[in-house]
């Protein structure tokens, strides 16, 4: 029951998305399969769609442990271009220095720069009560300003759109191939090794098992000695960090930069990822999988006239349906049982 | 001129405080949104998605009809559908209403750009359509500072403070606001008492859907004429913030959005007084949110939400 929930809202929300196709005069079953081609027609399209997979890994990650914890984490996309704007100002001095300490170190610049930016918000509803959702929204617009101005003025190089200047090359990730024009980012590698790790820390540990209850149930887990305001603090800068890594690993495997509107979304992809793969670092990884390859196969289906935009609309369905699983379980008893069944 | 004389030259000029109303008028309706939706205990932070919404509906009702009046119903009918979406999960299958919400905002966004191309021909932002007239008060045009202000004014700011006026009493004189509120705090009793529990938590949320398209259409068909695909930009957030600020009160939620209004102006103030490099300038656009930022976090430990806020009532 647990993934046919996820699965049956996906199929639905297709469906759905494919009336909203016909209605503009498209036809939806070849609107899709240009989005089938788009994302693995071939190994350039599968290429693009991994590495676009790799930070939405990371931002799934990073909302869905807030969530296990109680902490609705809606600033993963300000985290993840914190994360970005402290390992490219890190990466950019690292010239002289060998790939085995420039990788670890710009790596680590993002993580301390989303954890930093997640923390603001974790620390001022640990002591003020001001609510995440707010905070991190707030604390969004703020990166997007501060990435804006970082790129065109401090770290402005170059004409056109306002850009830093490339990290030492002893900073950047190698490809672990590259297929035509498309290379396959090793940071791939980190984001699955990261969910690992989230899933030992969740499963495995003494802390996760703190986090979680306090997301369960806050008043008994503070019966229970245990500190809600620490545990709210340490929630949000793990959170932020997964989202920080996220950026730097677009910056060093991928971009190589930083831009104006860098992100490009894969911030609020998060939230998407981290319900559709229940919170589960492992589910996670495969919802990640999900939905860059919406993502990746609808940018071929604006060339088949469709607005790309198709895909929000999808991952809003899937998400409302999610929300209401209550629904969605007894749409699937109704099919499942010859009876009909209960809506509990 | 520095930075503090500047400050305080804003301060002096009229425009500042036209500008102040028309940033607070989108907030103000919002912010009242949030407030009939949680005085009856249903969270909706899906205002962001219901002015997008709204400010996209007004402009295609607005392109088809050539009447922007006709603009503003199709954004009160598309808002009130979202709205309805978010109170039949939270209210009927007691959905997480955080998820549901923020569901909604996607498919706002998701929706008003996908349509923008086959009705309009192009991404981005729709054509310009007409507005809803400005209201010019040919009195006031004579008297000193005040005529600047008020000369040539959205009909929209002042359906602003008359529905601030009007949901006060709505909530706190009349026996559907008592309803509304003994719903918001406690379910349970009121249902003991006859009260219809889920039918008045459907017209908190529904009007929620009313006035955040309020909100939206002001932005679309009110001031610019067009409607743009990052409208709202986090303005919906910003009320949210404006109904914790005020305490779940119209008239604590009016002068908070005021106070966020304020903010704007000053912003957009200082970007044109100031002589300083223009990505400077752009630095100034995080003004608003900061102020945000601090002003919850400063005061939230003084105001309470509604007992039963968030939490999705089930009869045994």
């Amino acid at each position: 029951m647990n993934i046919l929930v996820p699965v049956t809202s996906v199929i639905i929300a297709l469906f759905i998305a494919g009336i909203v196709i016909l209605l503009i005069g498209k036809n939806p079953l070849s609107a899709y399969w240009v989005m089938l081609q788009g994302a693995f027609g071939s190994k350039a399209a599968l290429a693009a769609n991994i590495s676009k997979m790799m930070s939405l890994v990371l931002t799934g990650l990073a909302v869905g442990f807030g969530f296990r914890a109680g902490i609705f984490n809606i600033g993963a996309e300000g985290q993840l271009m914190m994360g970005a704007i402290f390992s490219t100002i890190v990466g950019l001095n690292l010239g002289g220095v060998s790939p085995v300490f420039a990788i670890p170190i710009t790596m680590l610049a993002g993580i301390l720069g989303g954890a930093f930016w997640a923390s603001i918000a974790g620390y001022l509803k640990a002591t003020t009560g001001a609510h995440e959702v707010i905070t991190t929204i707030m604390l969004n617009w703020i990166a997007v300003y501060l990435t804006n101005y970082f790129v065109a003025g401090p770290l402005a190089v170059g004409q056109g759109v306002p850009k830093s200047p490339e990290i030492a090359q002893s900073a950047q990730l190698p490809p672990l191939m590259t297929v035509q024009a498309t290379t396959l980012p090793s940071g791939i590698i980190v984001s699955i090794v990261a969910a690992i790790l989230v899933y030992i820390l969740l499963e495995k540990t003494t802390t996760g098992y703190e986090l979680k209850a306090v997301g369960f149930n806050p008043y008994a887990a503070e019966a229970g000695a245990i500190s809600l305001s620490k545990n709210i603090v340490l929630t949000m800068a793990i959170s932020g960090a997964l989202a920080g890594l996220a950026g730097s690993m677009e910056v060093m495997a991928i971009h190589h930069r930083i831009f104006g509107d860098f992100s490009g979304g894969k911030g609020f992809d998060g939230i998407s990822i981290a319900l559709i793969g229940q919170n589960n670092p492992i589910g996670i990884i495969f919802a990640a999988f999900l939905i860059s390859s919406l993502r990746t196969g609808s940018n071929a289906m604006q060339f088949a006239k469709v607005p790309d935009d198709i895909v929000t609309i999808i991952q809003g369905i899937i998400i409302f349906l999610v929300a209401a699983d209550r629904i969605v379980r007894t749409f699937i008893l109704k099919f499942s049982s010859p009876k009909g069944g209960e809506s509990k | 001129m520095n930075i503090f004389q500047a400050v305080f030259y804003s301060f002096s000029t009229p425009i500042f405080y036209k500008l102040m109303l028309m940033s607070a008028t989108p907030l103000i309706f919002a912010a009242l949104g949030g407030v009939f939706s949680e005085v009856t205990g249903v969270t909706n932070i899906a205002l962001e998605g219901i002015m997008k919404i709204g400010a996209f509906t007004a402009v295609v009702f607005t392109f088809y009809t050539g009447n922007p009046w006709l603009g503003l119903l199709g954004a009160i009918i598309a808002g009130v559908m979202l709205a309805w979406l978010h109170a039949y999960v939270s209210i009927r299958w007691s959905a997480d209403q955080i998820v549901s919400a923020t569901a909604l905002i996607l498919i706002a966004s998701g929706l008003s750009a996908f349509l923008m191309e086959p009705i309009f021909g192009h991404s981005g932002q729709t054509d310009f359509v007409a507005k809803i007239p400005k209201v010019k008060l040919a009195f006031m045009k004579d008297v000193p500072f005040f005529g600047q202000i008020f000369d040539e004014m959205s009909i929209f700011v002042y359906l602003a403070f008359i529905a601030v006026a009007l949901s006060w009493f709505l909530i706190y004189k009349t026996p559907l606001g008592l309803r509304m509120r003994a719903v918001g705090e406690n379910p349970k009793s009121a249902d003991t008492l006859g009260v219809n529990v889920f039918k008045i938590r459907y017209f908190g949320v529904l009007m929620s859907g009313v006035l955040a398209a309020f909100a939206g259409a002001y932005l679309s068909i009110g001031e610019l004429g067009q409607f743009q695909e990052n409208m709202p930009s986090g303005k919906g957030f910003i009320a949210l913030a404006a109904m914790i600020l005020g305490n779940w009160n119209p008239v604590g939620a009016m002068w908070a959005a005021l106070l966020f209004g304020a903010s704007d102006a000053l912003n957009i103030q200082l970007q044109s007084i100031l002589d300083i490099p223009p990505e400077m300038k752009a630095l100034l656009n995080l003004l608003p949110f900061v102020i945000t930022i601090i002003v919850v976090s400063g005061f939230v430990g003084k105001t309470r939400p509604p007992a039963a806020d968030g939490v999705p009532y089930e009869k045994e």
